[in-house]
């Protein structure tokens, strides 16, 4: 995953405006961003809440349109959500009425699958192994814990081989120990299979941890604040924690973040009034 | 041990129910002419399983309600899975559904009778009418109330429109489909009975109806103890049906 200086545009934001119709007349979210996310980038979109990175995600899923601009996806406008891009819900999405097992297969069974019969089999229990969850094979998801449900989340994400990873804060719910393990677990992951990644997250630890890039989002309507190149390679540990540049580097875009943070709630004040 | 246990914790209830009712017909408060012991109702039940119509009567009324509640359901899937997906339908049509549901069927009865006669289509049409509208409302109720995140995750996966419905709406519509055809079974046999006390040449409301001209309090007894376990057969068949089908849930119904 050690990207070249120039690595392929694979997802480009073209002046992208997202308008949403609101009581006070249109409401604008996003306004007028321009980005690419380069073959096998980490990029991470941070800001403050409800300033527009989930609509972002959204629109690279294929949810949405923007309102005005464009997002390409290898330079073709995206037409809908398909299996090319895995998404990474927050709240998991694990289906409660199918065992660990048929989760994962889910995706392999469909139509749509790019992975042959013949191998599902094998792809279930390699990720199953991947993820720790080969014990629990025919659990139902009830049974398993937050971290368990994320990782089998990953798992049927992964199991489509899909081209692109879009997290929306996927280990938002989780407690610090075990969203640290997860992060190492995606590393893990993403050093064994190539992904072009773009992650939404509210924690700066996390995203100089894990990105190759980081983009600062402004308050709404959101814009870019600044992109920044993380300078540390792959594959990462635990020790860059505690490196004085790691450190450096989060402070510098913690004081940006905390700026916009101030920005969004003055404006969600002005807004009640 | 544990299993013996259990038995007498489930029948010790019931037996208090026998043992009130014995103490009561025997206490001398009320006239014993008006309440037979749960002995002579048991003789009298006895007798009209193998001298009389009473399985006659019992399968006539069973048939009907599982007719009734058949049809019912049949309709209330399809249209509380359109009421509960398409969330302006629903604006629209809920307040007539509620309306509907509102009356009581045995209201009914009487412009049932006068449409349809007093014969097997007149029960069909009031039990079709009951359990429709009982089950139309749990059904769309519960479908409104599917999390839209599952749905999101089958199209990220690569699920066709059709692949979401078969995979991922119908289980989650089970559990929906199994509440709405209790609550129309309960509707239902309370209905039946209702009509069958009205008009009826066969089943347990016409039995209680019978057995009422002639004063005859034992097999009025007989009739309503009946229903109550038939009843009760039917929603315990019902909750072992859901274990089997719900094992993912958290609860069961």
């Amino acid at each position: 995953m050690s990207a070249p200086q120039q690595p392929r545009a694979r997802i480009r934001f073209e002046r992208v405006s997202v308008e949403f119709p609101s009581k006070a007349g249109p409401l604008r979210v996003v306004d007028d961003v321009s980005y690419e996310i380069g073959e096998r980038e980490f990029v991470s979109v941070i800001g403050p809440s409800g300033c527009g990175k989930t609509t972002m995600l959204n629109i690279v899923a294929g949810f949405m349109r923007p309102s005005s601009g464009s997002v390409l996806l290898d330079d073709r406008p995206i037409a809908g959500p398909g299996p090319d891009r895995g998404v990474i819900f927050q709240e998991y999405g694990v289906f409660p009425w199918l065992t660990v097992r048929q989760n994962i297969e889910f995706g392999l069974k469909l139509a749509a699958s790019r992975v042959p019969p013949g191998e599902h089999e094998e792809v279930c229990r390699r990720y199953m192994q991947l993820m720790g969850l080969a014990e629990f094979a025919d659990a139902w998801p009830r049974m398993l814990s937050g971290g368990m449900r994320q990782r089998l989340a990953l798992a049927r994400a992964y199991a489509v081989r899909p081209e692109f990873l879009l997290m929306d804060e996927p280990f938002g719910a989780l407690d610090a120990q075990t969203r640290s393990a997860m992060q190492d677990l995606l590393l893990e992951v993403l050093q064994a299979e190539d992904k072009t990644v773009m992650l939404i997250t509210h924690s700066v630890e996390e995203a100089v941890y894990l990105s190759s890039r980081i983009i600062v989002m402004t308050a709404r309507p959101t814009r870019i604040r600044e992109i920044i190149r993380v300078p540390f390679g792959y594959p990462r540990e635990e020790s860059l924690h505690e490196k004085p540049e790691f450190g450096e580097l989060r402070s510098h875009i913690r004081e940006l973040v905390m700026k916009e943070y101030a920005a969004q709630a003055r404006q969600t004040l002005r807004n009640t009034d | 041990m544990p299993i013996l246990r259990r038995i007498a914790l489930i029948l010790a209830p019931w037996a208090l129910v026998v043992l009130a009712w014995y103490a009561i017909a025997y206490s001398g408060l009320i006239n014993p002419a008006l309440v037979p012991t749960p002995g002579q109702v048991a003789a009298r039940f006895w007798q009209l399983l193998f001298h009389a119509r009473l399985p006659a009567d019992i399968w006539m009324s069973t048939q009907r309600v599982f007719l009734g509640v058949l049809l019912g359901i049949v309709f209330a899937v399809p249209v509380g899975f359109v009421l509960g997906w398409y969330r302006t339908v629903r604006g629209f049509v809920d307040p007539l559904i509620n309306f509907f549901r509102a009356l009581p069927p045995i209201a009914l009865i009487p412009l049932v009778i006068v449409y349809f006669g007093v014969g097997e289509l007149a029960k069909i049409v009031i039990l079709f009418y009951a359990s429709f509208f009982s089950g139309v409302i749990v059904m769309y109720e519960g479908i409104a109330q599917i999390n839209p995140i599952y749905v999101r995750v089958a199209r990220t996966l690569g699920a066709s429109d059709g692949e979401i419905f078969r995979k991922v709406i119908v289980p989650l519509t089970v559990p929906h489909m199994l509440t709405a055809l209790r609550v129309s079974l309960g509707v239902a046999w309370a209905t039946l009975v209702a009509s069958e006390l009205i008009a009826a040449q066969q089943g347990l409301g016409a039995l209680i109806q019978n057995a009422s001209s002639f004063f005859r309090l034992d097999i009025i007894y007989v009739g309503i103890i009946c229903i109550g376990f038939i009843a009760l057969a039917m929603d315990l068949l019902l909750r072992a049906a859901a274990r089997r089908l719900l094992a993912w849930q958290e609860r069961i119904a």
